[in-house]
């Protein structure tokens, strides 16, 4: 290895607005090895690569390529650089091949031949240890064949130092392992590679050197092989955090929510949720895990009146008059399912798309569930600006106040008008899809905490989440989906990761053998594309269990 | 790889988001830019041939210089602010109603039927009744119509409503050649209105004023503190979340534009019975395409848009004066009122923007949390700042 840095950026300092990005930040990047860029979310990683890669402009600093000063004004300058990115959102031609996509945008004559360019991508694959089939058709491949069309993109244009934006966000951990084979062989190739993410487990594993950002300023650099989870952690967060997560213990109650033989379709009429049946007790937290896109959206949102099923029933428990009952729902809005004398709260996954309106107030993005509440024409906004002081106060949301517009706060706090306003309704049934997605260790917790104190009031908590670690720990019981069906529901307390993560996958080899069913790989698409106002986090697995000795 | 090809120098020019700009500080900035506006207009009038500080003040005067001409801007005023009121409505919730003109032509046709046919048989205040419930009725289905496809199989609503602008016109044409063309006229004409049908005058002017003010007022309540105007934001901002409200959110796309119809027919009763005492092709004055840049500057506040609906029929007398007075041409003036929307959009790009020169460096921001160089919580980036809440917490 060669005595120069690959990359070294000296004090970056980006703002946006009044808020700093990055603040004096440097990165020394070395010849031939896996830097990893470990941060929370808003900790700057990515406006950091993004200056490197051309897409920002850093207010000051500097910035030098294999020792040379440089100015990256924009992706093209990257390039020349040798600088290449995979972003989280795949950048690709949906109608084209692998290859076509690979050679896309470069100089060669008019005319191109296919079969030139398919063996010069296969060379490339094979070298690198790449599964690819060069001629397969963007809109036929998994997220995982995206990605790597991606890569091999960057590397067909003569990148050598390689940048990955959260690359296992949108991974199984079998895919997971392939990519960091791939990134050891293209290290031993002597590629230069950064790589963000906030998953401790793949920065043990795949890392020679991490450096840690917090809230936008430098905080180390250590090597890979001298520190681990628990240093790692406290450098992130700026002190030391218990990484438990608590499970009281309550003697469940009634059943309050019974899901039977749930179906729905997708809009191309592929069957997403394929007779889904479970019941949930009050007092219990009800897991559910699965691979991004396994039909999670569906199933909470049909629940909560918000989908269309296509057959099946839900049936909810309603006092009314005394009289208790399980009342069918499926199909019901979600203000005649309340008038029916059912308090059900949903935090949906899309919180500014669904469960908020981000150009609204604190106050009435409270009042977005209980204005009908009052007799005649006239919105009341009083009990709406109470109650959003107090949840401002109790959880601890950093607003300037009730007339805080939700759009401008941080994740964590919008996710927290959510919940607290959700919760506000004393629920009997509470459904929350994805609440720590795109927050930060201490966000999670809290709401791991209210989550538990829900359970303890006696409501029934449906927990759709994506980190395993997490699911196993808190639920009292666990449902895996797989492929829109239920495989199977477990005690967390008897099952193992590993035991959890083969459910998650059961039928993907079967289907993709030629069964008719989609593969839930490709299902699994859907769901970063969703994603428009956040980055997308998801931790469909965390890989530590798949780490190789 | 060429290196020395990437060894540039910074960008010459590049923008720097702002931070959130104080309202003060927006309506400076919009200031400036209306004086820039007068300014360029200025040169503009100086190429003419003109003095430009007489011309503007020869403007001034002729919209507001005697009581006559008062009258006559407030005439204009009237169906351009209610059309406003009426267009805002649905463009708070997102729905592009750009129909206003065929929504008027409707409203003043349904009060025809009554203006001309009935005028012997009720009594005036009866039939002027008739003619305003009949006029809103008609422009309230007419904004229906593609408010129930838009809701029912998510049409495109700007097509459907200006597409309906020239249904309403050729109906126009259909009745002025035809059955309702005035007897022993040899043009294509419509009959004028009896007297009997005609609106009482206030101060010399229509009493449409007045009823433009109290909509002024209904509309600000009707957004800000209705259950109807909270439904329309929300359905405006998210469906899905409006859905997740246990909003029906079909039935608000058609309450709110048969609404914003009926205000529309409403302007083609006053304008009918008010103004022009016949309907003729030009019954709008194009006051439906108009209104759609006073709702804009206006901000889809009502009382904004009193502000700019103001100004736009000042601006409107003023070039008559001018046409009069200098021989500026009519389109000459029509440029003018471009230009000055011109300076007024831009300068919303620099509330939001601000350049930097090469070699400068943006000035650093104020710090609001003191040494820790920790981001201000409250404000999110669409980048990847957004957890930064909990360190004040720990």
């Amino acid at each position: 290895m060669s005595e120069t840095l690959a990359v070294h950026m000296e004090h970056i300092t980006k703002t946006f607005g009044r808020v700093y990005a990055n603040k004096d930040v440097s990165l020394e990047l070395r010849q031939g090895e896996i830097l990893a860029l470990l941060g929370e979310n808003g900790s700057g990683k990515t406006s950091l690569v993004n200056m490197l890669s051309g897409i920002y402009f850093p207010d000051s600093g500097d910035i030098s390529v294999h020792g040379n000063k440089v100015t990256i004004r924009s992706p093209r300058d990257a390039y020349n650089l040798g600088i290449g990115m995979i972003h989280q959102h795949f950048k690709l031609v949906e109608v084209f091949s692998a290859a076509e996509n690979i050679v896309l945008g470069q100089p060669g004559a008019v005319a191109m031949s296919r079969r030139k360019n398919n063996l010069e991508v296969a060379q490339l694959a094979q070298r690198y240890g790449f599964e690819i089939d060069p001629a397969k058709m963007v809109y036929d491949m998994s997220v995982s064949e995206k990605q790597t069309t991606e890569i091999i993109k960057v590397l067909y244009r003569g990148a050598d130092i390689l940048i990955l934006d959260e690359p296992t966000a949108v991974l199984t951990p079998h895919e997971t392992e392939k990519l960091f084979a791939v990134m050891r062989n293209m290290k031993a190739d002597g590629k230069s590679i950064i790589i963000i993410t906030h998953k401790l487990g793949e920065v043990l594993a795949v890392s020679d050197r991490v450096e840690v950002l917090r809230k936008g300023e430098y905080v180390a650099t250590v090597n890979t092989n001298e520190t681990g989870k628990s240093q790692l952690t406290e450098m992130m967060v700026g002190r030391p955090v218990s990484l438990k997560i608590e499970r009281p213990h309550v003697s469940p109650g009634e059943v309050m929510l019974e899901v039977v033989d749930l179906s729905c379709h997708n809009s191309d009429g592929l069957k997403v949720l394929d007779k889904v049946s479970f019941t949930v007790s009050g007092g219990e937290i009800l897991g559910i895990a699965g691979i991004a896109g396994s039909g999670q959206k569906e199933l909470c949102e049909s629940i909560a009146g918000l989908y269309p099923a296509i057959g099946g029933a839900v049936l909810m428990r309603s006092e009314l008059e005394d009289e208790t009952i399980m009342e069918p729902v499926l199909g019901l809005r979600p203000d005649v399912i309340s008038k029916k004398g059912i308090s059900m709260a949903f935090v949906p996954e899309d919180r500014l798309g669904m469960g908020l309106v981000g150009a609204m107030d604190v106050t009435d993005n409270v009042m977005l569930r209980s204005y009908k509440n009052n007799k005649g024409p006239f919105v009341d906004r009083k009990t709406p600006r109470a109650l959003a002081e107090r949840l401002i106060e109790q959880l601890a949301i950093v607003a300037s106040g009730a007339g805080a517009i939700v759009g401008r706060l941080s994740g964590g706090n919008v996710q927290k008008v959510l919940i607290g306003r959700e919760i506000a309704q004393a629920p009997t049934v509470l459904i929350v899809a994805y609440p720590v997605r795109g927050l930060d260790i201490n966000s999670s917790y809290k709401i791991y905490d209210l989550l538990n104190e829900q359970k303890k009031k006696g409501v029934a908590v449906v927990f759709i989440g994506e980190d395993l670690d997490v699911l196993l720990e808190l639920s009292d019981r666990l449902l895996v989906l797989c492929g829109g069906k239920v495989s199977g529901i477990v005690d967390p307390r008897l099952v193992t990761k590993e035991e959890v993560g083969l459910l998650m996958v059961q039928d993907v080899t079967e289907a993709s053998k030629g069964a008719t069913e989609p593969p839930p790989e490709q299902l699994q698409m859907e769901l970063p594309l969703q994603e428009s106002t956040e980055e997308y986090f998801s931790e469909s697995l965390n890989t530590e269990g798949n780490r190789p000795a | 790889m060429s290196l020395k090809r990437a060894e540039k120098k910074e960008p010459l020019i590049r923008m720097v988001k702002r931070d959130d700009v104080s309202p003060r500080r927006a309506w400076a900035y919009r200031g400036i830019a209306f004086v820039l506006a007068l300014i360029t207009g200025g040169l503009l009038i100086l190429a003419l041939g003109h003095n430009p500080l007489l011309v503007y003040r020869d403007m001034v005067v002729g919209a507001w210089g005697s009581p006559t001409v008062i009258r006559e801007t407030v005439k204009l005023t009237v169906p351009l602010l209610v059309t406003a009121l009426a267009l805002g409505l649905a463009f708070r919730m997102k729905f592009w109603n750009i129909g206003g003109e065929g929504q008027i032509m409707v409203g003043a046709i349904a009060a025809g039927a009554f203006g001309f046919f009935t005028a012997d048989i009720f009594p005036s205040p009866l039939l002027i009744t008739l003619m305003l419930a009949a006029g809103m009725l008609a422009g309230g289905i007419y904004g229906f119509i593609p408010a129930y496809f838009k809701a029912n199989w998510n049409t495109n609503e700007t097509l459907f409503t200006l597409m309906l602008n020239y249904v309403a016109l050729a109906l126009i044409k259909f009745l002025m050649n035809g059955p309702w063309k005035a007897s022993g006229s040899s043009f294509p004409k419509m009959p004028m209105l009896a007297p009997a049908a005609r609106l009482q005058q206030v101060l010399g002017v229509h009493w449409g004023w007045i009823l433009a003010l109290v909509l002024v007022v209904a509309a600000w309540f009707y957004f800000n503190k209705t259950k109807h105007g909270f439904e329309v934001s929300i359905v405006g901002n998210s469906r899905d979340t409006a859905r997740y409200a246990g909003i029906n959110v079909k039935r608000v796309i058609m309450r709110t534009m048969f609404i914003s119809g009926a205000l529309c027919g409403l302007v083609g009763v006053l304008q009918f019975a008010g103004t022009d005492y016949t309907i003729t092709e030009g019954i709008t004055g194009y006051v439906g395409f108009t209104a759609i840049i006073v709702a804009w500057l206006a901000k889809m506040n009502p009382y904004g848009m009193v502000v700019v609906s103001v100004f736009m029929a000042m601006l409107e007398r003023g070039s008559n004066t001018i046409h009069t007075i200098y021989k500026i041409p009519a389109s000459a003036s029509n440029l003018l009122i471009g230009i000055i929307f011109f300076f007024m959009l831009g300068c919303e790009f620099f509330i939001r923007y601000r350049i930097v020169f090469r070699g400068r460096t943006p000035a650093v921001p104020v710090e609001l949390t003191g040494n820790t160089g920790i981001m201000p919580a409250s404000a999110a980036s669409p980048f990847e700042l957004s957890e930064s809440e909990e360190a004040g917490n720990a």
